[in-house]
């Protein structure tokens, strides 16, 4: 290999020396992409519990209204709006975008591309303290008199913007000041993300060396930069009208609600595929290595994944076809939001394609990885029937709705993240995780997640409606059979956060006191599997050249069914 | 859909069922082809000593085709697709047929008041029939409803009607539907409102035309009380607002 023995001596430029450094230096204040992607990893894995704790309050309310919920109480409307809203809020902008993109993307950009570090460490500093700073405030929004905020999630005027309508006057700025900060460290993320992909890559290594991980990385950043000036310009709107007595939403006044909901899903329904697609990626560098094969169409999934982010742009107005939009314009999005399916199918095709030929080992990264096909196809096919315009009239803020994205968000923000963790754990700390503890935690996840959606399905289909506190002020809604359903729910999500501890305990045990890992336990290709394990400040003594693409693997006529990037031929 | 849960009680609800059941169709048969497929190959080249995987680019012609032709067959479902939908939703929200009754719909937080025209077929008159959280409407009559809020948004949600619509405070919106099924029905709010939304539901009536007459006979003394309380014009200094089905 191209590399010589590393070790922890600096290779010179902007990060200085190695030795003793102070903790608080080294941990807290690090400008160090992989102390800053730790960072990132566990703020947004302790935020995702917090957003689970919330789940299972609402849930047991769901299943057993009134009851007194062991932990919590019991759960008043006023909290239970606050508990829906924050729990999306937080999945979604504290834990998905946080770990997929800044965390993955942050350990696996430098190392991947064959750098020593991010071209703006102090920038990439600033922007995690900026999300710390974001969500602190966020949890702080939940302890403020008047309690959190409860106008979901999506926020919408006048009920958001007006304190006399959300009764919640300190929760509800709190909420949109929290947002806006967390955007503004997500951009200055992704400016960092894509400058050091495009100027940083290692010598040799050309657009089409780049692994899938890091272009779908990179793609979501510009997917995010480009959406979500209209959020945060709305975001600062809604804050105005909270604090200021501005009108923009206002109608009383001049202003226009529907203008906050164009603003909003502008950039929110890019922001799917912002956090889809680094999970996508994330799942094509592990199919690989334990399918031992090239990925196939390599070119045709990049170009899907820009198509994707192109079409992206397009589909916002699904979300708002009973919002009182002109209706001609419905048919124009639904057009567009079920053409999306074309790529997305491609993509998903592709990556079934992989397989074919393999030599596959189901490990537990390799289970992650499949699952998220398996379970995203759901979410992705149940997509059809809420862009069909005719029938979102009926699906539109029913829980058909809830289970339909959670099929997407899950695989995403869950089961890619359990992938990509399993898989680079070893680079990261340097030990092997327990494969057999890995899969029991796999099963108590993916069977329970199964358990909780299938009837939120069902319940969608017969007419539940959304962010409801307590079904029984709607007699069609009050059945057994739907109750039966939402227990069924509630049970299993409990079963599934109860498995969540065997994780916990693989994951701090393995830090440390797992098998000691070498460089490439998997005999993976990619660069990152060159440095040592885990790698020090800098990455590399000697930084790799790159002499071809990232995944060939199981090439006739070597002795050896990998082949790394770095490997003279 | 699932018409012994939610039955079909508007002109409308059997195409947005048969809506259903196409896409249902559609995507079945891909999800458990992609599903068999995949679950397939992962049986097929599980690892097993002395088998090397194969070295595949995927510019393959002949493998390549797998890919290819399923990807041209679902831009064409999705053609399908895309042209159902938009039958159902003209049906739905582009289109206005003459009405035989027009109806207002006000939603506040947190209740919905209905305004029927009473005997005289006309809105705003000293025999209008003003009620809350309850709406009795007559099969096989044409409704328009004229939907107001007066707060936040409110979303005026009727399943077995298929029918969903968002209410804007500050506009008006026209919309119809025609009953075709008598019973009681569920109203809700789909559009969170505040800490009431979990209660903001009311009761549909659809019923025969006599037992319709009976009724409006029953609230015919309650006039008086509809016209003091007949909620204020909206709001004049307003720009028009447009309403959004059947504007032209």
């Amino acid at each position: 290999m191209a590399h010589a023995t590393t070790h922890t001596v600096s290779h010179g430029g902007a990060h200085g020396g190695h030795h003793d450094e102070h903790w608080v230096k080294k941990y807290l204040w690090s400008t160090d992409h992989k102390i800053i992607a730790f960072q990132y990893l566990f703020t947004g894995m302790a935020m995702a519990l917090v957003g689970a704790f919330m789940a299972y309050v609402f849930r047991m309310q769901l299943a057993f209204p009134g009851s007194n919920v062991p932990l919590w109480g019991v759960v008043s409307p006023g909290q239970y709006n606050a508990l829906i809203t924050n729990h999306g809020s937080i999945m979604i902008f504290w834990v998905a975008m946080p770990v997929l993109i800044a965390g993955f993307g942050n350990y696996l950009i430098p190392l991947m591309i064959g750098a020593d570090d991010m071209v703006f460490p102090r920038i990439n500093r600033l922007s995690y303290q900026l999300f710390l700073l974001s969500a602190i405030i966020l949890l702080a929004s939940l302890v403020v008199p008047n309690g959190g905020f409860g106008g979901a999630w999506t926020a919408y005027p006048p009920l958001s913007a007006n304190r006399v309508y959300n009764t919640t006057p300190y929760g509800a700025s709190l909420w949109v000041l929290a947002v806006a900060i967390e955007f503004v460290a997500f951009l200055l993320g992704g400016i960092n993300f894509i400058v050091t992909a495009m100027n940083s890559r290692a010598k040799g290594m050309r657009a089409f060396d780049v692994p899938i991980v890091v272009w779908t990385i990179v793609i979501a950043s510009i997917l995010f930069m480009a959406s979500v000036g209209p959020l945060i310009a709305g975001a600062v709107m809604l804050l105005f009208d909270q604090l200021a007595g501005t009108s923009f939403f206002n109608p009383n006044r001049g202003g226009d609600p529907i203008l906050w909901q164009h603003l909003f899903w502008f950039f929110g329904h890019p922001e799917v595929y912002v956090v889809l697609l680094p999970a996508m990626g994330i799942v094509a560098e592990v199919m690989t290595v334990f399918a031992r094969k090239k990925l196939f169409a390599y070119q045709t999934v990049i170009y899907t994944i820009i198509g994707t982010g192109v079409l992206s742009f397009f589909v916002w107005a699904h979300h708002q076809f009973v919002a009182g939009i002109d209706p001609r314009m419905a048919n124009v999005f639904t057009v567009t939001t079920v053409l999306v399916s074309v790529p997305i199918a491609e993509m998903c095709f592709v990556y079934i394609a992989t397989l074919y030929g393999g030599s596959i080992q189901f490990s537990t990264p390799m289970l992650w990885a499949l699952a998220f096909l398996a379970e995203f196809l759901i979410g992705g096919v149940t997509g059809i029937y809420l862009g069909a315009s005719g029938l979102d009239v009926f699906y539109h803020d029913t829980y058909f709705v809830v289970a339909h994205f959670h099929y997407t968000f899950f695989p995403i923000a869950i089961i890619a993240v359990f992938a990509g963790i399993t898989f680079w754990f070893p680079k990261m700390f340097g030990r092997m995780m327990s494969d057999g503890w890995g899969k029991v935690h796999f099963w108590g996840t993916i069977i329970p997640f199964n358990a909780i959606f299938i009837p939120l399905f069902i319940l969608g289909a017969y007419g539940e409606h959304r962010r409801i506190f307590d079904y029984h002020n709607f007699p069609h809604l009050a059945t057994p059979e739907m109750q039966a359903l939402r227990i069924t729910a509630t049970v299993a999500l409990v079963v599934m956060l109860l498995f969540q501890p065997v994780f916990l305990w693989n994951f701090i045990r393995s830090i440390a006191a797992g098998p000691k890992a070498d460089r490439n336990p998997w005999h993976a290709n990619t660069l990152e599997w060159t440095a040592d394990s885990p790698p020090p400040h800098g990455n590399w003594a000697e930084l790799p050249e790159c002499h071809r693409g990232p995944y060939e693997y199981s090439v006739e006529g070597r002795p050896t069914d990998f082949w790394p990037q770095d490997e003279q031929a | 859909m699932f018409d012994h849960v939610v039955p079909q009680a508007s002109s409308f609800a059997g195409g947005v069922d048969g809506l259903f059941w196409l896409i249902t169709w559609i995507v079945g048969l891909w999800f458990i082809a992609a599903e068999g497929m995949f679950f397939w190959l992962m049986w097929r080249f599980r690892r097993r000593p002395g088998v090397p995987a194969m070295y595949v680019t995927g510019k393959e012609k002949h493998l390549k085709r797998w890919i290819n032709i399923p990807h041209g067959l679902v831009l064409i479902f999705d053609v399908v697709i895309i042209v159902a939908a938009i039958r159902v939703w003209v049906d739905i929200k582009q289109t206005l047929p003459p009405a035989d009754v027009t109806i207002r719909v006000n939603s506040q937080q947190w209740a919905w008041t209905f305004t029927d025209p009473g005997a005289d077929g006309v809105l705003d008159t000293a025999d209008d029939i003003r009620t809350t959280d309850e709406l009795h409407v007559v099969t096989g009559k044409t409704y328009h409803f004229l939907l107001e809020s007066k707060d936040v948004l409110h979303s005026f949600f009727i399943p077995a009607f298929r029918l969903k619509q968002d209410a804007i405070p500050g506009r008006i919106y026209t919309g119809w539907f025609k009953p075709t099924q008598a019973g009681d029905y569920d109203i809700q709010c789909a559009e969170i409102c505040g800490i009431g939304h979990g209660v903001m539901g009311a009761k549909l009536v659809v019923e025969g035309a006599d037992a319709h007459t009976a009724w409006l006979a029953q609230h015919a003394n309650d006039g008086a009380l509809a016209t003091l309380t007949t909620p204020a014009p909206a709001d004049t200094t307003k720009p028009a607002a447009p309403a959004a089905a059947g504007t032209h």
